[in-house]
């Protein structure tokens, strides 16, 4: 895959410059949101959400607990006294609907950043990548939980970037955004989306929610595909696209189903065809190719996929 | 394996997922011996950090606190900060410096209310009953009162006066004719609030908020207090005196 130095030009002649730039805005709109819940009540006294991501008290009414956070607490065997077990509830439900990993594109703090990295690596042309795995993060997640057991701790809470950027942005703790500028540099320099693609757990924990979740990205109108990969260029998850995309051949399910997408809405934004829209997990509908004849590109690319696997074969 | 001697594997998928698998947990497995090292050298902080009132005991406390920083800002005193990386305890974790800004103990303890977990207990309704260290004179030879001064204000801004500090007189020898008022920390009413500790007109403090583990207030369960005891047994528990041996210098005179 050669990655697009500049995947949006065909979008935003096709589609104009809202259309091919929406979903990032609305990213950016809803990230600022969710940490300006916190920040007005320390900046401006209005006080709408205490506390950090890890727990917080919204309006004096609502709780929200990390459900990661909250497992590594019962994995360290304290069983919760407070309103943590509800806000952790809440949460669940939330993202079972929301599309689980949409924590990471539209609430995480880290996002921006790991973005800003994505998105130079593209510019100033860095296509090296340490090569690591992106179901390494899952094992990382049993990890998680095996040290807290054992230490009898909140074990990732220790460490953790993501709440750690969130607490510097809340309560001014600085050294904190430390984790977050070394994310930035092995985004940049070590890794392609190494550390949300590949590491975090915060992430990969929320991905076994988007497994399951209700709201999806689906390329439901995947006739139209002209394979520009602008997609695959612009995608955190890149691997998610491939079986919804090019499952026409198989009848795979066009709902892109993988854990691992984080509904950014990049692949919507960035393609040219609208091949992609939002929509809910087991609806499978099609939209019917617009011209007569089949592309000739979208089965060149269907006829490359098994031969790969028979060369596998002894 | 009934394969792993053939040189042709079976199936190399299968083989090569095996051989990732093991890979993967082999480096998970040291990334959880680091985090655990990790969480377990956490439960160590500075002296001089305590937790905020009605807290677990540390160890419990690191598995339930959340660091989400509700108690800090339900506090209306500002007295808890979340501790970030520089500070010494666990990062995220509330705690208060007594002799930067100590816990003014509100009847209503909003701190505990506003915990989500229970890692701060809500079962503790009466502050006075929180135990967030206890008030030691690590400085006899400086404290003022010891030098037989009136400066009494630790006496004076404590929460629990005549209880958690009392002043008891003795004979000052050095002038023969005043007294030496000596403050006194009680233990068992002193619950660590630290307004001693902040207002003694010292530069270093000579009276301190330690930690309660490192105060050590338990007795040892086998060291028995005889008069405790008799009282227990209901009289007195060896039949009579011992004879003991009369041990001299051998030769010496009776």
């Amino acid at each position: 895959m050669t990655a697009n130095a500049r995947p949006y030009v065909d979008a935003r002649a096709a589609k104009g410059l809202w259309a091919s730039t929406r979903f990032l805005v609305l990213r950016r709109a809803s990230q600022l949101f969710f940490l300006a819940l916190f920040l007005s009540g320390p900046l401006l006294g209005i006080w709408i959400a205490k506390g950090t991501l890890a727990s917080s008290m919204t309006l004096g009414t609502l709780p929200l607990t990390d459900p990661f956070v909250f497992l590594q607490s019962l994995a360290a065997r304290h069983w919760p006294e407070g309103l943590s077990a509800v806000g952790a509830a809440i949460v669940l439900a939330g993202y079972l609907l929301f599309g689980g990993r949409s924590y990471c594109s539209w609430v995480c703090p880290v996002n921006p950043v790991t973005d800003l990295a994505a998105w130079l690596r593209r510019r100033l042309g860095i296509n090296f990548t340490a090569k690591v795995r992106p179901d390494l993060r899952l094992y990382f997640v049993g990890a998680v939980l095996a040290a807290s057991a054992l230490s009898g701790s909140i074990a990732w809470e220790l460490i953790n970037p993501v709440t750690a950027l969130h607490r510097a942005l809340v309560f001014g703790l600085w050294f904190g955004a430390g984790g977050t500028a070394a994310i930035f540099v092995f985004d940049l320099l070590v890794a392609k989306n190494g550390w949300c693609g590949h590491l975090c757990p915060v992430g990969a924990f929320y991905g076994q929610i988007g497994k399951v979740a209700l709201l999806r990205v689906a390329a439901d109108n995947r006739a139209a595909c002209n394979d520009c990969m602008d997609c695959f260029a612009v995608c955190p998850e890149p691997h998610v696209i491939s079986p919804a995309l090019k499952g026409e051949r198989t009848g795979a399910t066009p709902v892109i189903t993988a854990g691992d997408c984080t509904l950014c809405g990049a692949c919507i934004d960035v393609c040219s065809k609208q091949v992609f829209h939002l929509g809910l997990r087991g609806r499978n509908a099609v939209r019917p190719d617009p011209s007569a004849t089949a592309p000739a590109p979208a089965a060149r690319v269907v006829s490359s996929q098994p031969a790969v696997l028979e060369r596998d074969l002894p | 394996m009934s394969d792993s001697s053939s040189s042709i594997p079976r199936d190399p998928r299968r083989r090569k997922a095996l051989q990732d698998m093991t890979r993967l947990s082999g480096g998970a497995a040291v990334a959880a011996a680091m985090l655990t090292g990790f969480g377990v050298s956490s439960r160590a902080r500075p002296a001089q950090t305590l937790r905020p009132p009605c807290a677990l005991p540390e160890k419990d406390f690191l598995a339930a606190c959340v660091r989400c920083g509700l108690c800090v800002r339900d506090c209306p005193y500002d007295t808890l900060k979340l501790a970030d990386w520089a500070d010494g305890p666990a990062v995220g974790t509330p705690f208060f410096v007594a002799r930067s800004v100590p816990c003014e103990m509100c009847d209503t303890i909003p701190c505990v209310k506003a915990c989500p977990t229970g890692a701060l207990q809500h079962a503790l309704t009466d502050i006075a009953k929180a135990k967030m260290g206890v008030a030691v004179i690590t400085s006899r030879e400086t404290c003022l009162n010891l030098q037989g001064l009136r400066c009494d204000v630790c006496y004076r801004v404590c929460p629990a006066i005549d209880k958690a500090i009392t002043l008891e007189v003795s004979h000052n020898a050095r002038t023969t004719k005043h007294a030496i008022f000596e403050p006194v920390v009680h233990a068992e009413y002193c619950t660590g609030c630290g307004k001693c500790e902040k207002s003694c007109v010292l530069t270093d403090a000579a009276i301190k908020v330690l930690l309660v583990e490192v105060a050590a207030l338990k007795q040892d369960e086998h060291y028995k207090r005889g008069w405790e005891e008799k009282t227990k047994a209901g009289g007195a528990l060896v039949d009579a005196p011992l004879k003991l041996p009369v041990r001299r210098p051998e030769g010496g005179a009776p």
